[in-house]
């Protein structure tokens, strides 16, 4: 096929355009990344990285007990994170969706999500005030006599869940809220039709239908959840190690460069399998 | 029946709006507290703490490093993903799609592995950290992210104009810069402000990739360190009120305006 001059032109001018984000994605994002992965073969001797091919950092990784740990103590955090987001934001989304009245739905929706545009570090925090030993949740507690001594609710796990918790409901409020309000009255006017209560239709007609926007919230709370640093490290203390907060310890106290980046790569694997079974399900849910 | 469902649906939605403030609420409550321990019970009002975090250099300069990133690195990221979007938009390029994916693929990754990356190259060609860096940084974060939203917004209803300004005589640029930019200005926009609540936010990879001139999340980091502070509960206080000013702006320009035109 042969191209006239001003096909030629043409697509010069298109490359014109698109080259500088490639350029920039390429040069800022690519190379960093594949640098990153070789490094994660490579080795430390002293302070230098030494760029001789070994696998030591990955036969590290599970051979010793406390790095594969904090992989497990992730995955154990963010499956549990996920699974009470869920729960608790489908109500609070059908609630909105359903009994809100419409033109009161947008700022309903807006008020849910709110304190999620405040600074993440300092939410973070602001659940210490809350949950730790002389904060509100405990003093009202023990003011009102429920309980004499104040209830261990930070720096361990029971502080990381509520962190996140309280981040995700923002989130999956919204993308089930989305999915919802998308959903046409006639499907749950055909179930009463055919003679379904409430429940009934609620279970095989609502819920299925809501999956694909469960789902797609559900692989946001497990990318987000199992790639962060701070609210583990501000709310849950250093009993439970997850693996961002491994990866900041080879960083931070051992500068070492080769571990972290094997770490981060195990960390990368998880997330893409985790990605792969998500885009799977959503492909088989629509054939 | 209907009053039990209405009554418990009203108890569900407080008690989860309740929750989902309760850690605000404490933060901006306390910031007003006279003591030094921002722990009940509440005694005293004071606007002291706002005092000292507005006579605090550090957290001040920490502010500007914060906004002037966030604008700049979001600003970037807008022109580099709307003038991609044109060309995947309007032209045919081999292996568009594979392209396409290369431009959004930071958006799958995790801003610690973004980070890690860029500081592993730069120590890598010795690579001063500086603001520059995180701003860099922040651009891989938000460029996905504008291109995305601006690639969406460009259907084709917007061609016949274009088409008509060249027929008018208008260069390339001038289509783009009169015609193109201002017909997609709500979701330029959109994912203006987007990225600039993203960077003004982000802590791992301005954590990673500064040194000295840190943004706020990094100095509010720090702060933290020494425990709890009525101090931080100021700037945290401070920070949230931004943050919403950025919100209102973006309702009232971006989505009013995209629905008058509707």
């Amino acid at each position: 096929m042969t191209t006239t001059p001003l096909e030629r032109a043409e697509r010069r001018k298109a490359w014109g355009f698109a080259l500088p984000a490639l350029i920039f994605t390429i040069a800022f994002f690519l190379v960093p990344f594949l640098y990153m992965a070789a490094i994660s073969f490579w080795k430390r001797e002293g302070r230098e990285i030494v760029a001789s091919w070994t696998l030591d950092n990955y036969a590290a990784f599970f051979g010793k007990p406390h790095l594969l740990k904090a992989l497990f103590n992730s995955l154990e955090v963010t499956a549990i994170v996920t699974v009470i987001s869920i729960l608790l934001a489908y109500p609070l989304a059908w609630i909105i969706a359903e009994r809100v009245p419409r033109r009161w739905q947008r700022f309903a929706l807006i008020m849910a999500i709110l304190p999620f545009w405040t600074s993440y570090v300092v939410r973070s925090y602001s659940w210490l005030l809350v949950l730790s030993g002389g904060g509100v949740v405990n003093q009202a507690l023990m003011w009102t006599g429920l309980i004499s001594e104040p209830l261990q609710l930070s720096a361990n796990r029971v502080g990381t869940v509520i962190g996140f918790v309280h981040f995700f409901v923002m989130l999956l409020t919204l993308t089930i809220y989305a999915n919802l309000v998308q959903l046409s009255p006639n499907y749950r006017r055909a179930a009463a039709d055919l003679g379904a209560n409430g429940f009934q239709t609620f279970r095989h007609v609502i819920l299925p239908l809501t999956l694909p926007g469960i789902m797609v919230g559900a692989f946001l709370t497990f990318v987000l959840c199992i790639g962060d640093y701070i609210t583990p490290q501000i709310l849950g203390g250093n009993n439970e190690l997850v693996l961002p907060q491994v990866i900041m310890l080879q960083l931070g106290r051992r500068a070492d460069f080769p571990m972290a980046a094997a770490l981060s790569l195990v960390l990368m694997v998880v997330v893409t399998i985790a990605y792969l079974a998500c885009a799977r399900w959503l492909k088989m849910e629509r054939t | 029946m209907r009053h039990l469902n209405t009554a418990l649906s009203t108890l569900y939605a407080s008690a989860l709006y309740v929750f989902i403030f309760l850690p605000v609420a404490v933060l901006v409550l306390f910031s007003f507290q006279d003591g030094t321990l921002p722990v009940p019970p509440l005694h005293g009002l004071t606007l002291r703490w706002y005092g000292e975090i507005f006579a605090d250099a550090k957290l001040m300069s920490a502010l500007m490093h914060s906004l002037v990133v966030a604008l700049a690195s979001s600003a970037v990221a807008c022109v580099l993903g709307f003038l991609a979007a044109y060309a995947f938009a309007r032209y045919t390029l081999p292996a568009s799609a594979l392209q396409r994916a290369l431009i959004v693929a930071p958006m799958t990754v995790s801003t610690l592995i973004i980070g890690l990356g860029l500081l592993s190259l730069f120590s890598r060609f010795n690579v001063t950290l500086s603001l520059w860096t995180v701003g860099i940084g922040h651009v891989v974060i938000n460029l996905p992210l504008c291109f995305a939203i601006i690639y969406a917004s460009m259907g084709g209803h917007q061609v016949n104009i274009e088409r008509a300004a060249r027929d008018l005589g208008a260069r390339d640029w001038q289509v783009m810069a009169l015609v193109t930019a201002p017909m997609l200005a709500p979701s330029i926009l959109a994912a203006f402000f987007l990225s600039v609540t993203f960077s003004w936010d982000e802590f791992i990879v301005a954590f990673l990739l500064s040194r000295f001139d840190v943004t706020l999340p990094v100095e509010i980091w720090s702060m933290l360190r020494s425990g709890l502070d009525p101090k931080t509960n100021a700037i945290g206080s401070v920070v949230f009120l931004i943050s919403v000013v950025f919100l209102i702006v973006m309702e009232l320009a971006v989505f009013r305006k995209s629905g008058k035109s509707k």
